[in-house]
């Protein structure tokens, strides 16, 4: 196997145990890190497809990366503000409790 | 010194000023309004007396001042001031006597709370008056004319919360208005036919002879047009001046006040109408060289004065009121004057509309001292026995009398009662208005003599002419100079006709004939001469006693005591006529118009309620039923918000797979 398939192997385990954790745990922080695993999983893409692609010298992937780590901090910046606000509105941080816009 | 016709606007001005203090005052400014109306019309007096001196020192000119009013078009409507011996003489004689009246109110009106107004209407109607009188233009004249009804109109009513006195003004308007039309249209006649409507205009006024000559022409029924529009002009005198057969409002007019009543009888408002006859009159006698008309202006004016003057003689004979016996006494007197110029001597109407100025005032203001003391006790059957008790009173009200009845030689009325008779006997058309003239001077001797001597005479026949008592200063000091006024108008006539004189001097002088003065006296005195046989030698005792003459003619004393009926066939012809036509109209109105408003106000309903059924049924339902239809599906749609974020990421990881599996198994192919 060539290094970019297991490159890609691992960042598709990567993102699969994000997404497990972002559906199946109810806290929300929790929720939130699976986010930021399945997220790190496509920057894993991003450098791989850069240092195994056909112009590693460009430097376009490592760009990438940094563009998408520096949104991702905001992200994570919002998410755990929204958080910490509906804390202090419920006095609990599970997901399932947070559904007052249900239809 | 003498004040130009530039300046004559001043003296109708000047109380129109105090009505108008009066107006704006508070109640509680009596003295001011009061004040404010004796001191212009003092101004207005010595004014007038100034115009007097400047009118005559040129006796035969009218000085006239007119202006534009406003234009119409090409035409320009213009108004003037008159200023001749006629216009003088009518002003001194108004002011002064107003001026009086005026002094006699301040004590009469004392207790009236509202006594302001009344100085201020007094104002307004000397005003109007004045203004009537130095009018140089009929439709100047027209509007002060109308502004005399509207005072008369306020102060006849000004008790109006005795029905009677609201009644008594409401008809003395409506009745004078009925006059009023025909002056109207003939001064619309006149301004079609002559494009002017100035007296005197440098040969141009509709008075002068070159105007005149344009009415001869005939109309087609027959009458001159100068004819119809004279008799049209001399409707209003008629109606203003209680001519038969609109005097009925005069007698009514009673229930104002009695200083009120005093002006009206003596300076202004009866006074208009024959003011205006002897103003038109060179438009009366227009006609009066045509041979072939059926009539002319004058000799109707005659016999309408004729008949006037004898029914009110009858009538007052017949009254128990005090302020009645007088308004009918007025209306004959009128009647005397309205024959004087029927029969060509205007001169003579207007020497009698002067002296009987002088007297009626004073009669009627002794008439109110006697109502004032007796606490408005009017019945002269509940009266009497006043002569010890008012002295002041009794006597000026005796000479009062005596210048109405024309006791001879030291009384006005005498004189000018004279001159009447003497025009009168001289008229070769008819001799009839002469003897009803003749009768009504018996007449008049015969009902004053039974006045005094019912009021004045005999025992006291109630508890307020037991307790009455003279008046203060202020209404007797008036009567005083009124009753100095009846006896020294007696020089203006005799030696010599001079007032005569100055009003016409182009008239030939008639003095020296002194060939009715014999019969005069002898009809006089037999009019006193009975008076006093059957009310003064016996005195009525009390005062539920018949009258002596009931017994010799008791039917005609009730007709005469009911005013001959005529409230009663006007009550029953007229007065039915237009509440017929008012039931009539009110019966248009319910059924017929009311009816058409109503159907076409079903109309109106019914297609509201068509329309309204089709919109509720039609597109209301049709979006009614698109709304829920739309509100149904959001309802649907909205189950999928479940608010479990795990269940949105779920479906979001579902569908990212789905596509995944379409994009390879499309790549694959």
């Amino acid at each position: 196997m060539s290094p970019l398939q297991l490159c890609l192997i691992l960042s598709s385990l990567l993102f699969c145990v994000g997404l497990v954790g972002a559906l199946a745990r109810s806290n929300t922080i929790l929720v939130l890190l699976g986010i930021e695993l399945m997220l790190n999983a496509a920057n894993l893409n991003f450098i791989a497809f850069w240092r195994y692609g056909p112009h590693p010298a460009a430097g376009t992937g490592v760009i990438f990366v940094l563009f998408t780590i520096a949104v991702a901090a905001a992200e994570a910046a919002v998410g755990i503000a929204l958080v910490i606000a509906v804390h202090r509105h419920r006095k609990s941080v599970r997901l399932q409790e947070a559904a007052s816009l249900k239809g | 010194m003498s004040l130009p016709v530039q300046h004559l606007w001043l003296i109708p001005a000047l109380p129109l000023a105090a009505a108008a203090v009066g107006a704006l005052t508070p109640r509680s400014g009596r003295t001011l309004a009061a004040g404010a109306a004796i001191a212009t019309m003092a101004g207005a007096f010595l004014l007038a007396c100034l115009a007097l001196g400047g009118a005559l020192d040129f006796p035969a000119a009218h000085q006239v001042l007119n202006f534009a009013w406003f234009d119409l078009g090409a035409t320009s409507l213009r108004l003037g001031l008159l200023l001749d011996p006629l216009t003088a003489f009518m002003c001194v004689m108004v002011t002064f006597v107003s001026l009086l009246i005026f002094i006699f109110s301040t004590g009469y009106m004392k207790a009236d709370a509202n006594a302001k107004q009344f100085f201020c209407f007094l104002s307004l109607f000397a005003a109007a008056m004045l203004g009537l009188i130095i009018a140089n233009s009929l439709l100047l004249l027209f509007v002060c004319w109308e502004l005399v009804g509207l005072a008369s109109y306020l102060l006849i009513g000004f008790w109006f919360h005795k029905p009677a006195a609201a009644a008594a003004a409401k008809k003395a308007f409506i009745t004078t208005r009925i006059g009023d039309l025909g002056f109207l249209l003939g001064l619309l006649w006149l301004q079609d036919a002559q494009g002017t409507l100035l007296f005197y205009d440098g040969g141009h006024g509709i008075l002068e002879s070159a105007a005149l000559a344009n009415l001869t022409h005939l109309l087609p029924c027959g009458l001159a047009a100068s004819t119809a529009i004279g008799l049209l002009i001399f409707c209003g005198a008629i109606g203003k001046s209680g001519q038969f057969p609109l005097h009925v409002w005069l007698p009514d007019a009673m229930e104002g006040p009695t200083p009120v009543s005093a002006l009206i009888h003596a300076a202004t408002m009866v006074a208009a109408g024959v003011f205006l006859i002897a103003r038109v009159y060179p438009l009366m006698a227009a006609d009066q060289l045509l041979a072939n008309v059926p009539v002319h202006a004058l000799t109707v004016v005659a016999f309408i004065g004729a008949i006037t003057a004898l029914m009110g003689a009858l009538i007052a004979v017949a009254q128990n009121d005090i302020k009645r016996i007088l308004a009918f006494s007025t209306v004959s007197q009128l009647g005397y004057m309205m024959l004087a110029i029927g029969v060509g001597s205007w001169v003579a109407a207007i020497f009698h509309l002067l002296t009987h100025a002088f007297f009626k005032a004073l009669l009627f203001l002794g008439a109110g001292s006697v109502i004032h003391a007796a606490h408005h006790e009017q019945d002269i059957r509940r009266l009497g026995g006043l002569r010890p008790k008012m002295k002041v009173t009794f006597a000026t009200f005796a000479i009062g009398m005596m210048a109405l009845s024309g006791v001879p030689f030291l009384f006005s009325g005498f004189w000018s009662k004279e001159a009447i008779l003497h025009a009168a006997h001289g008229w070769e058309v008819s001799s009839l208005p002469f003897y009803a003239a003749v009768l009504g001077v018996v007449l008049t001797a015969f009902y004053m003599t039974r006045l005094v001597a019912e009021v004045f005479y005999g025992a006291p026949r109630s508890d307020e002419a037991s307790h009455a008592h003279e008046n203060s200063p202020a209404m007797t000091v008036p009567l005083v100079i009124l009753a100095a006024c009846s006896i020294l108008f007696s020089l203006l006539a005799w030696p010599s006709p001079w007032l005569q004189h100055q009003l016409d001097p182009s008239a030939h002088s008639e003095s020296g004939d002194m060939s009715l003065v014999l019969p005069s006296i002898v009809l006089v005195a037999l009019g006193l001469g009975a008076g006093w046989a059957y009310y003064g030698r016996r005195p009525r005792t009390k005062a539920e006693s018949p009258d002596p003459l009931d017994r010799y003619a008791p039917g005609l004393m009730a007709a005469l005591a009911n005013r001959l009926g005529f409230d009663e066939l006007y009550a029953a012809t007229v007065g039915r006529l237009s509440s017929g036509f008012a039931t009539l109209a009110a019966f248009l109105e319910v059924f017929v118009w009311d009816g058409a408003v109503r159907f076409l106000a079903g109309l109106g309903e019914l297609s509201g309620l068509v329309s309204r059924e089709n919109d509720e049924a039609g597109f209301n339902a049709g979006f009614d039923a698109g709304s829920k239809t739309l509100r149904d599906t959001g309802v649907a749609y909205s189950k999928a918000q479940t608010g479990d974020a795990h269940g949105y990421l779920r479906t979001l990881a579902l569908g990212f797979v789905l596509l995944l599996i379409l994009v390879i198994l499309g790549g694959a192919r």
